[in-house]
C-alpha cells in the first residue's frame, strides 16, 4: 500500500456549537476528562488514549503466516495465507502473490470467496472429528469375536457370517452411538474387513471413492494407490457428479478442456448460459465484470434472476431445461444468414478444416425416403490399406473426387501411417455441400423431433459414392436446423416466424418463452462479433444446463454455435465449461501414482453412476423403458430394454467397466485355470461363452456380487453427490430411509438382469469414512477416522481456472489424534499387509477392463455397429468384442512397501497419458537421489515416496506440465505421429522442473505440454484446442475433427446423431400425504449454493449466519401463496424418492413453477423430523434418483470409448418434480 | 486553510458480485469473539432491501447523523448533549438485538456424541446469547439476493421514500427484477456524529489519517455513538460493555498494508488512497442549506494535491512528504474528483462520509433492447441509462440526496467507456465523439479503463 507507516499522534475531534447550555457543559467537561480542548471548543486534542487501542494491535499480532489452499472441488484453487498465533490457527486471508498475466490485463489476485475465508472456523469447531470413532454396536461384537477367535480376520468374518449381528449394526447406521476407539483398533478393523472381503468375494468387491484429484492430488493418490495395489476399483466422480459434459467426448474426444478465466478477458462476446459465475466461480467473476469495460457484451441465459444477471446487458429466461431449443434457433439464424444467404470466409474455412461438416455420410432408405446412417470410410471405397474402416472420406471441391484426408483415427495407431495423423489437407479443399456437385440429386431425409410427435422430412443433396448414396454432414446439419436451400425437397419453415417447424425463433418461443425477435438479434450479434473478432465469442456454461438427463444434447447445441462460427481453439473464444475441478495439470504423474501404474497394470476403474445405480437398488424402482427415450426413427435395437439391460450389455461388450465383474472371485478364477493348467484368459473366455461364468451386472443382487467394503475420503458421498440418497440408506447400508416409491412392476423390469423377489437390504460389510468434520457420510459410516485439514498437511492443487500449480502446507501439525490422508492410508496398509501374510499371501487376479480411449483399443469395433457375442453376432474375444482380460499378480503382504515406493514398471514401460508414453528414466533416478531409496523388503532399491512432500515431488517430476524435459520429449514423440512441428511449444521451458518447494514459494505457472490441448507458450493465456487449430494436430475423434455428427448405432437409436432439442423428462410424482394443506407441484432444481461448496461450509457457522441458518427452498411468491406459506415458514417437499423439510425463501426473482433447494445442505444441521414419515427430513438428494442414458454407455468406438471420468453415464438430477406443502410450524428434532 | 490528510475508500459497485468475502475475512480477523458475534464491521447488503441493522437508513426512527437548524447550524439529530445526558440510561433510539439479529449457533457436539437412538442426529439451533433453543428469524444478511423480497424488500426505506415522495413504485415482480450489492464499513467521516455524540470523549478521529476510533480504555458504554452514527457502524460489545467499530485496520495500515476488506475483495472493487482536505471548511460544507448541494460541497472540501499552494500549506501543517506523494497518485482522488465516478453514501446525513461509491451500471441495455434496439450502440447509450432496471432515482437517494444529475453523469461515463473500448477490442477505429459526449478525452477513457478494469494491486491501494 502506498500510504506510508503512520506515526502515532493526537486525535482531533470537531465539536459543533449547539447552544449556550451545551457550551457551558462542555466548558465544565473540560475539567472532567484528560482531553485538551481548543479555546473555541471546536476540536479536542486527546492526549494519550492510544493505549486503549492496543487491543486491536494485540489482536492482529501473529507468529507466522503459511500459504495453503482449500481442497473442495470448487475450481478455485485459491492461494490463502493462514495466520498462526501461539500455535493456533487464527484466520486466513488471500495471498495476492500471483505471477502477473501481463501488463494489459487484470490479475488473478486476490482469489478467494467467503466460504474459503471461513475455513479456519472448522479447525477448532465442535463438529471437528478429533479421534477415531466406530459404531458401538459393531465394536462390541468385534471385540467379543476377537476374544473368541484371536485373529482379526476370523473375528470380522464371524460377525459378518451372523445375519442377526449384521443386521443389528447395519440398522444402527446413522443413528448415533459412535464410540471412541484407538487408531490401532480402528486400522485393524479396517484392514480385517478388507482382507476378509478380498479373500471371500474378491478384490473387486472392495471400492474406494474419493473425487477430484486436482483439489488435493497427493491425498487422492495415496488412497487410490492403495486400492489399485489391492485390486479394488476406484469409482469415477466426474460423470457421477453429472459434471462431465458428455458432449465433450462426443464432439471433441476430450474429457473437458477449457480456457483459464483470464481468457474471458480476451472474449469480445460472452454468454453465461446456466453458469451463475459470481456464486459458483467467485474468484474468477471479476474477469467478467472487468472485460465489460473493454467493450465485451454480456448475455445471461438463466431461468431465474440469478446473481450474474446483474452484470448482463441482456437476460434471457427460458423455462428450465429448454435451453437447447433456444440454441437450436440461434443456430438456425446463424446457418441461414452466415452460411446460406452469404458465406463468411473465416467461418467456411474453419469448418472445412476443423470439423466433420465436409465428411460424407451414407443414406439408408426408409419409408420412401432416407435416414442418415454412417460415415463413409475408405473401406467403402475399396481401399485396402491399414485401418480403412477408420478413415473417413470427403470430396475435394477442386476435383469433385472423394479423398481420404489425413487425421482420422485410422491414421493414429498403425505403424504404416506414422506421421499422417494430422489435419494437413495439402491442396485439398473440402466440399461442404454437395449442392456444388452438378450431379447431385435432392433426396428427402427423415429426421427425428422430440418436441412433438412425428418426424421431419427435409431434403439434402446426395450423390453416389462407392455404391452408396451419400451426403455431407453439413447438408444434414442444414436440414436438421431447417435451413432451406435451393429447390431441395421436403417440408421447411416458411420463415423465422413459423412456429410449427423446428428450429425457427418462433418455434423456440413456444417452448422456451424467450421472444423470437431477441433470439434472432442475439444470434446475429454473436456471429457478427465472431466474424469481426475471428472467433472471440465465448459461451460460459455450467451446471444449470449440464445436470440434465439430456444435457449432452443441450451442450451439443451450444458447441454447434461456437464451432460453426470458428470460436474453438481461439483465445477469447469457445466453450468454457466449468463444473467440477477436474483439471489435474500435472496429469501423467498423478495418474501414475494414483493407479499404482509403477507397480502393476491395469488398475480397476469403475463408472460411478452405474455402480450406485445397481448397488443401491435404484434399478429395481426404475420403470423407464428405453423405448420411451428412443427416436421415432429407431431401428428397435433397444426395444423393450431398461437401463439395467443396457448396462449389462455395455459391460459384456467391453464398452464400459463393470465391477464387481464376474459372479465369481477373480482370484479364484485364476486358481481354477492354474489348477486345470489353462491360460486364465482363455479359461474365462470359454466359461463366458459357455455360460458357466456370468457377469455380476447380470445379477447384481446376488450376495456374492455385492460390494462389501467402501472407503470414502475427501468426500461427503451421502450428503452431497448421492442421487437417490434414500435408496443408498435402505439398500446399500440397510438402515431406515424415507423412500416412498414402489418397485417397477413386472412388465417394466429388465429383460436380461436377474430379479430377486426380495431386494437386498444392507450390502456393505464396512463403510469407512475419513473426514475432519461430521457429515451425512460420517454419521452413517461404521468407522470414522479423523483427518487433518487443509491447513495441516502438504499437498498440491490445480484447476481449469488458472494456469498455476500450488501447494497446501501445514500451518500447524495435525491436532488431537488427527492424521493426514497420506498417513492414514499408510497406517491401514501396514496393518493390511500384516494380516495378509496369513490370510492372502501372493495371489493372481483376473482384471477385466474395457476398450479404452486414447489406446489402440478404441478401434476395436468398426462402424459403431453393435455386435453381441452372447447373441452369436461375433466370437467373444478378449479386448475386441468383450472386455480385455489381464492377469495381475498381487503380492498382498507387500502392499505397504509398494505404497511407499515407486515401482520398476516406470523404467520399463514409461508413463503414459492420453495415448502418449514418456520415457521417465531420468526422472526416476532424480527421485531416487532426492527422496532416497528403500533399503529392505519387497521394494528394495526403489525410490521412496513415503512422505506427502516426496509423493508431491514425484507427481511434479513425472508430468510434462511441471517438467519441461518431459513436455518437450512428449512433443517430439507426438511429432513423429503427427508429422508437424510441436516441440517448440515447450522448448522455452525444457530445463524447467517445478518442485514442491517451488509451489510453496508462489503459485507456479505450468508448461505447455501434450497432456493438454492449449498453449501457454510465451506467456499467452490458456485456451483449449489452440494446438489443434494452430498446429494441425487432430482432435482425438473418429474423423480427427470436431464432430457435429455421431454415427454409433445407439446414437441413431436415440435420434441424437445430430444436435437436437430434447425436452426435459416429465417425471411422475407422488402426491398426497398427511394434512389438508394446499399443495403445489413444481420443478425441483438443486443449483450450487452461494453459502457452501457442495456440502463443505454449509455447516460452517459463518455461512449459516450469512444465509438462513439451514436448508431453504427458494420459491416464487405465487407458489408460496398457493400453499399459504410466508417467507421462512417450514415447508415439506415430498415425492416418491423421499422427503425434505426446509424453510421457504420467498422471492420474486424465482419463476413460478420452479423451486431451488441449494445443493448439498446436508441433514446434519437444523433438519427437523418430517410430518410425512416422522423421520429426519432428508438432503437435497432425498428427492432425486438415478436415470441412466444408454448413449453414455457406448464404448469401443473412437471417441466413444471408455476413459476414467472421461465417459460414462451421468448421475444427473435435474429432471425431477416434487410436491410442496406448508407443514406445521412446530418442529421436532 | 488547514490541510489535513484522510484515508478514504472507493468501492466500485458496478463490479461487486455480492460474495461477502470482505465480511467474512473482516469478521474472522476482528469480531469472531464473545460480545461481538452480531457485529459485522463490514457487511454487504442486497438492495433493494432493509440493510443491517434493519432499516438503519430510517433516521426518523433512529435519529442518526446531523440536522440543520433553522439558523443554519448543525445539531445532532438525536439531540444535543443535554438531551443525551437526560437519557443516558434509557436511550430509545438504540437498535435492539432483534434489529441486528440474535446470533445463534448449533448443538454441533451431538453429531459425535449422540447415543444410539432411532434417527439421524442433527445439530439444532441455539441462541449464542442465551444458550436457549431458538429458530433463526432474521440475520445480518437475511434478504440476500432478494430473499423474502415481497415481505421484506418492500420495507426498504429508500423504496418507501421513492413511493411516498416521488410516486415511483419499485415492482417486486419477476420480469422487473433488479438488485445490486452495497458493501459497507465505517465511513470515517470528516464530520463524525458518533464522535460528537460521545459523552466520555472516548471517540476520536486520528489526526494523521482521519481514522475514527473508540478508545477502549475511555469508553464507558453509554452507546450514544451507536445512536449518533446514521450508518449504524458503531457496535456495542455486550461482554466488555464498550463500543467497537471498524478501525480501518489501523494495525495493518500502519504497516503499509491495505485493510483486510479491501485486500481480500475478490471483485477487486475497493480502492484506498489519501485525500487532502481543508479542515476549516468542514462545518460550513456540512451545513449547506440545500441537500443537493452537499455532494458538491463535500467535493469542494477536497484539496488539489498538485496545487503548489496546497502542498506548501500541507507541509506547513506537518503532513509528511510521502503522504503528499500518495495524495498525488491517489486512486480515490481520481475516481472522486477527476472522473466524478464515485459518490458519497447518504450525504444528507451531513457527516461528510469518506467511503465513496461508483454506482452500478448494469444491466444497462436490457430495457432498451427489449424494444428491439442495440442498447450498446452509442446512439442508444444514454437513453439506456434512463431505462436502467435500477431506477436512477434509487441510486440518487443513496448517493446524492436525491439529485439524479451526478448519478447520471457517473453512469454515462461508465457506459461511454464500454462503448469506446468496444472498438478497441475489435481492432476498429475509435469514435472520439463518445468521450467528448461525456466531457472526457479518449486518453482519459484509457486511464479510467486502466484504473477500473486492469485495477492492478499497486494502483488500487
Amino acid at each position: 500500500m502506498r500510504s506510508p507507516r503512520k506515526a502515532n499522534g493526537n486525535g482531533i475531534e470537531n465539536h459543533h456549537d449547539e447552544g449556550a447550555a451545551t457550551t457551558a457543559l462542555l466548558r465544565l467537561g473540560r475539567y472532567l476528562t484528560r482531553a485538551e480542548s481548543s479555546a473555541d471548543l471546536h476540536s479536542v486534542h486527546l492526549a494519550g488514549g492510544r493505549e486503549g487501542d492496543a487491543f486491536y494491535r494485540d489482536r492482529w499480532s501473529h507468529d507466522k503466516v503459511v500459504p495453503s489452499t482449500h481442497g473442495v472441488n470448487c475450481t478455485g484453487s485459491c492461494r490463502w495465507n493462514v495466520y498462526v498465533s501461539d500455535g493456533i490457527i487464527t484466520w486466513e486471508s488471500q495471498d495476492p502473490d500471483y505471477p502477473s498475466v501481463g501488463p494489459d490485463k487484470p490479475e488473478y489476485e486476490p482469489r478467494g470467496c467467503p466460504r474459503g475465508a471461513s475455513f479456519s472456523w472448522y479447525s477448532y469447531s465442535p463438529t471437528r472429528v478429533r479421534f477415531p470413532y466406530a459404531r458401538g454396536v459393531l465394536v462390541e461384537m468385534y471385540r467379543e469375536a476377537l476374544g473368541k477367535y484371536g485373529d482379526p480376520v476370523f473375528a470380522w468374518a464371524s460377525v459378518m457370517d451372523d445375519p442377526m449381528k449384521r443386521m443389528a449394526y447395519q440398522r444402527a447406521r446413522g443413528k448415533g452411538g459412535l464410540v471412541r476407539v484407538s487408531w490401532d483398533e480402528a486400522s485393524e478393523i479396517a484392514a480385517a474387513a478388507h482382507v476378509h472381503a478380498i479373500s471371500r468375494y474378491g478384490p473387486d468387491r472392495v471400492a474406494g471413492f474419493s473425487p477430484i484429484p486436482a483439489m488435493s492430488m497427493v491425498s487422492h493418490a495415496i488412497g487410490s494407490r492403495f486400492m489399485a495395489l489391492i485390486g479394488a476399483p476406484m469409482l469415477s466422480f466426474y460423470d457421477w457428479y453429472a459434471d462431465l459434459p458428455v458432449a465433450s467426448p462426443q464432439v471433441f474426444g476430450d474429457q473437458t478442456d477449457v480456457p483459464e478465466s483470464a481468457d474471458w478477458w480476451d472474449a469480445a462476446y460472452l454468454m453465461m448460459w446456466g453458469s451463475n459465475v459470481p456464486v459458483t466461480r467467485t474468484p474468477d467473476a471479476h474477469w467478467m465484470a472487468e472485460a465489460r469495460y473493454r467493450g465485451q457484451k454480456v448475455v445471461v441465459v438463466s431461468p431465474d434472476y440469478a446473481d450474474n444477471t446483474k452484470f448482463a446487458d441482456e437476460w434471457l429466461a427460458p423455462h428450465p431445461g429448454t435451453d437447447a431449443a433456444l440454441a437450436m434457433a440461434m443456430g438456425h439464424v446463424i446457418l441461414t444468414e452466415f452460411f446460406a444467404e452469404r458465406q463468411v470466409p473465416y467461418f467456411t474455412d474453419y469448418v472445412r478444416r476443423f470439423t466433420d461438416l465436409p465428411f460424407l455420410v451414407t443414406l439408408t432408405e426408409r419409408d420412401g425416403a432416407y435416414v442418415p446412417s454412417k460415415f463413409l470410410t475408405a473401406a467403402d471405397l475399396g481401399d485396402e490399406g491399414a485401418e480403412t474402416q477408420w478413415k473417413t472420406v470427403l470430396v475435394d471441391d477442386r476435383t469433385g473426387e472423394p479423398v481420404v484426408p489425413n487425421g482420422s483415427v485410422g491414421f493414429r495407431w498403425n505403424e504404416h501411417d506414422q506421421g499422417r495423423w494430422n489435419l494437413d489437407l495439402g491442396d485439398v479443399v473440402p466440399r461442404l455441400s454437395l449442392l456444388a456437385d452438378p450431379g447431385h440429386e435432392g433426396v428427402e431425409v427423415l429426421l427425428p423431433r422430440f418436441d412433438a410427435d412425428g418426424v421431419l422430412r427435409r431434403g439434402v443433396p446426395a450423390v453416389r459414392q462407392g455404391g452408396q448414396l451419400v451426403t455431407t454432414v453439413f447438408d444434414l446439419l442444414m436440414a436438421q436446423y431447417g435451413v432451406r436451400r435451393g429447390e431441395l425437397p421436403g417440408r421447411w419453415p416458411s420463415g423465422y416466424d413459423d412456429p410449427a417447424e423446428p428450429c425457427t425463433p418462433a418455434w423456440q418461443e413456444e417452448i422456451t418463452s424467450v421472444p423470437a425477435e431477441r433470439v434472432g438479434r442475439i444470434a446475429r450479434e454473436f456471429a457478427e462479433t465472431a466474424e469481426a473478432s475471428r472467433g472471440r465469442c465465448m459461451i460460459l456454461m455450467g451446471a444449470g444446463t449440464n445436470h440434465w438427463f439430456h444435457s449432452d444434447t443441450i451442450y451439443r447445441s451450444f458447441l454447434a454455435l461456437l464451432t460453426m462460427t470458428g470460436c474453438q481453439g481461439r483465445n477469447g473464444g469457445g466453450w468454457a465449461h466449468y463444473v467440477g475441478q477436474e483439471k489435474v495439470r500435472p496429469l501423467t504423474g498423478h495418474q501414475t501414482l494414483a493407479g499404482a501404474m509403477d507397480w502393476m497394470r491395469p488398475a480397476r476403474q469403475m463408472i460411478g453412476t452405474a455402480y450406485w445405480y445397481l448397488h443401491t437398488g435404484q434399478w429395481r424402482y426404475d420403470a423407464l423403458r428405453n423405448d420411451e427415450l428412443a427416436s421415432p426413427l429407431a431401428a428397435g435395437k433397444l426395444a423393450g430394454t431398461s437401463a439395467a439391460d443396457t448396462l449389462a450389455q455395455s459391460a459384456r461388450l467391453g464398452w464400459m467397466p463393470s465391477f464387481p465383474t464376474f459372479d465369481r472371485n477373480p482370484l479364484d478364477l485364476v486358481d481354477e485355470a492354474d489348477e486345470a493348467g489353462l491360460d486364465p484368459v482363455r479359461h474365462a473366455t470359454e466359461q463366458l461363452r459357455e455360460g458357466k461364468l456370468g457377469f455380476a451386472a447380470d445379477d447384481p443382487d446376488a450376495p456374492g456380487n455385492w460390494p462389501r467394503v467402501l472407503t470414502v475420503w475427501r468426500s461427503n458421498l451421502l450428503g452431497s453427490s448421492a442421487k437417490g440418497h434414500e435408496y443408498f440408506l435402505r439398500h446399500l447400508l440397510g438402515t431406515d430411509a424415507n423412500l416412498r416409491g414402489e418397485e417397477a412392476p413386472p412388465d417394466a423390469r429388465p429383460k436380461t438382469v436377474k430379479w430377486h423377489d426380495t431386494a437386498p437390504v444392507g450390502k456393505l460389510d464396512l463403510m469407512l469414512a475419513i473426514d475432519y468434520r461430521m457429515t451425512s457420510t460420517t454419521l452413517f459410516a461404521d468407522l470414522v477416522l479423523p483427518a487433518a485439514t487443509w491447513y495441516e498437511k502438504h499437498d498440491l492443487s490445480s484447476t481449469d481456472m488458472h494456469p498455476f500449480v500450488h501447494s497446501f502446507n501445514a500451518a500447524v501439525d495435525p491436532p488431537w489424534q488427527t492424521r493426514t490422508d497420506f498417513e492414514t492410508f499408510h497406517t491401514i496398509a501396514k496393518r493390511f499387509s500384516e494380516l495378509a501374510e496369513r490370510h492372502l499371501g501372493v495371489r493372481k487376479d483376473l482384471v477385466a477392463t474395457p476398450m479404452t480411449h486414447d489406446t489402440p483399443g478404441e478401434t476395436a469395433q468398426p462402424g459403431g455397429v453393435v455386435r453381441d457375442w452372447r447373441d452369436g453376432d461375433v466370437e467373444p474375444i478378449s479386448g475386441v468384442t468383450m472386455p480385455k482380460l489381464t492377469v495381475v499378480e498381487r503380492d498382498y503382504p507387500a502392499v505397504a512397501a509398494k505404497l511407499a515406493t515407486l515401482g520398476p514398471l516406470l523404467e520399463k514401460l514409461g508413463a503414459t497419458s492420453k495415448g502418449l508414453t514418456y520415457d521417465v528414466g531420468e526422472e526416476v533416478n532424480w527421485l531416487r537421489a532426492k527422496n532416497g531409496v528403500a533399503t529392505t523388503g519387497a521394494a528394495q532399491g526403489q525410490a521412496l515416496i513415503d512422505t506427502d512432500i516426496k509423493a508431491a515431488d514425484a507427481v511434479l517430476a513425472l508430468s510434462g506440465t511441471t517438467n519441461g524435459r518431459l513436455a518437450t520429449q512428449g512433443f517430439r514423440e507426438l511429432e513423429k505421429r503427427v508429422g508437424t512441428e510441436l516441440a517448440h511449444l515447450s522448448a522455452e521451458h525444457e530445463g524447467k522442473k517445478i518442485t514442491f518447494a517451488d509451489t510453496r514459494s508462489r503459485p507456479a505457472p505450468v508448461i505447455t505440454s501434450p497432456e493438454w490441448s492449449g498453449s501457454e507458450s510465451g506467456g499467452r493465456r490458456y485456451s483449449a484446442f489452440v494446438i489443434n487449430v494452430e498446429h494441425a494436430k487432430p482432435w482425438h475423434t473418429l474423423t480427427g475433427r470436431q464432430h457435429f455428427f455421431v454415427d454409433h448405432d445407439w446414437m441413431h437409436e436415440l435420434g441424437e446423431a445430430l444436435p437436437v432439442y430434447r425436452p426435459p423428462l416429465g417425471s411422475q410424482h407422488l402426491s398426497g400425504g398427511p394434512g389438508d394443506s394446499a399443495e403445489v407441484t413444481v420443478r425441483y432444481l438443486t443449483p450450487h449454493s452461494k453459502w457452501s461448496i457442495h456440502s463443505t461450509y454449509q455447516d460452517n457457522l459463518h455461512m449459516l449466519t450469512l444465509s438462513r441458518g439451514g436448508q431453504g427452498i427458494w420459491m416464487s411468491p405465487a407458489d408460496a401463496e398457493a400453499i399459504g406459506a410466508k417467507d421462512n415458514d417450514w415447508i415439506e417437499a415430498v415425492n416418491r424418492n423421499g422427503v425434505v423439510v426446509a424453510r421457504a425463501i420467498v422471492s420474486h426473482r424465482m419463476p413460478t413453477g420452479t423451486v431451488f433447494l441449494y445443493h448439498a445442505q446436508d441433514r446434519a444441521v437444523n433438519v427437523p423430523r418430517s410430518e410425512a414419515t416422522g423421520k429426519r427430513g432428508g438432503t437435497h438428494n432425498s428427492l432425486t434418483r438415478l436415470l441412466l442414458k444408454p448413449t453414455h454407455l457406448i464404448g469401443g468406438y473412437a471417441q466413444l470409448s471408455f476413459g476414467f471420468n472421461y465417459l460414462g453415464p451421468t448421475g444427473n438430477q435435474r429432471d425431477e418434480v416434487t410436491v410442496i406443502r406448508r407443514r406445521s410450524q412446530e418442529v421436532r428434532y | 486553510m488547514r490541510v489535513m490528510a484522510q484515508l478514504a475508500m472507493v468501492m466500485n459497485l458496478d463490479k461487486c458480485i455480492g460474495c461477502h468475502t470482505c465480511s467474512v475475512t473482516c469478521k474472522q480477523a476482528w469480531t469472531n469473539r464473545t460480545g461481538t458475534e452480531y457485529a459485522w464491521f463490514n457487511n454487504v447488503e442486497t438492495r433493494p432491501g432493509q440493510g443491517y441493522p434493519r432499516r438503519y437508513e430510517d433516521q426518523e426512527r433512529w435519529k442518526g447523523g446531523w440536522e440543520r437548524t433553522s439558523k443554519g447550524r448543525l445539531r445532532l439529530r438525536a439531540g444535543g448533549r443535554l438531551t443525551k445526558l437526560a437519557k443516558l440510561f434509557a436511550n430509545p433510539e438504540l437498535p435492539e438485538i432483534a434489529d441486528y439479529y440474535e446470533p445463534w449457533t448449533y448443538d454441533y457436539a451431538t453429531l459425535i456424541e449422540a447415543p444410539l437412538g432411532d434417527d439421524v442426529p442433527t445439530a439444532a439451533p441455539r441462541s449464542a446469547i442465551t444458550g436457549e433453543a431458538t429458530q433463526p428469524t432474521w440475520g445480518p444478511n437475511w434478504d440476500d439476493d432478494l430473499g423474502g423480497s415481497t415481505e421484506h424488500g418492500v420495507k426498504d426505506p429508500i423504496a418507501e421514500k421513492l413511493r411516498d415522495e416521488l410516486g415511483i413504485k419499485i415492482k417486486f415482480e419477476f420480469e422487473q427484477s433488479f438488485m445490486f450489492y452495497l458493501p459497507r464499513i465505517c465511513e470515517h467521516c470528516l464530520n463524525p456524529s458518533c464522535v460528537a455524540s460521545c459523552p466520555s470523549g472516548a471517540m476520536y478521529k486520528r489526526e494523521e489519517d482521519g481514522i475514527v476510533l473508540v478508545d477502549q480504555d475511555q469508553c464507558r458504554g453509554w452507546r450514544m455513538c451507536v445512536t449518533g452514527c446514521p450508518y449504524k457502524k458503531v457496535y456495542f460489545n455486550h461482554k466488555t460493555g464498550k463500543a467497537e467499530k471498524c478501525t480501518f485496520c489501523y494495525p495493518r495500515v500502519e504497516a503499509g498494508q491495505p485493510t483486510v476488506c479491501a485486500e481480500t475483495c475478490v471483485g477487486r472493487l475497493r480502492y484506498i488512497g489519501v485525500l487532502l482536505y481543508d479542515a476549516d471548511k468542514v462545518t460550513e460544507a456540512a451545513s449547506v442549506a440545500d441537500e443537493h448541494d452537499l455532494y458538491p460541497a463535500q467535493l469542494d472540501l477536497l484539496l488539489d494535491p498538485h496545487d503548489p499552494a496546497v502542498i506548501r500549506a500541507a507541509e506547513a501543517a506537518g503532513i509528511p512528504h510521502d503522504w503528499l506523494t500518495a495524495a498525488r497518485c491517489s486512486p480515490v482522488y481520481q475516481l472522486i474528483h477527476d472522473y466524478r465516478l464515485a459518490l458519497p453514501l447518504h450525504p444528507e446525513y451531513r457527516t461528510m462520509p469518506m467511503v465513496w461509491y461508483i454506482p452500478p451500471l448494469s444491466p444497462v441495455v436490457d430495457a432498451v433492447s427489449g424494444s428491439g434496439h442495440d442498447g450498446e450502440h452509442r446512439d442508444n447509450l444514454f437513453g439506456a441509462i434512463d431505462a436502467l432496471r435500477i431506477p436512477v432515482e434509487y441510486l440518487a437517494e443513496l448517493f446524492t440526496a436525491g439529485d439524479t444529475v451526478p448519478v447520471r453523469q457517473s453512469l454515462r461515463r461508465l457506459a461511454a467507456m464500454r462503448s469506446y473500448m468496444r472498438a478497441v477490442n475489435l481492432g476498429q477505429e475509435t469514435d472520439e465523439d463518445i468521450p467528448a459526449s461525456v466531457g472526457l478525452t479518449g486518453e482519459q477513457i484509457f486511464a479510467m479503463h486502466r484504473l477500473l478494469a486492469l485495477a492492478k494491486y499497486d494502483e488500487r491501494y
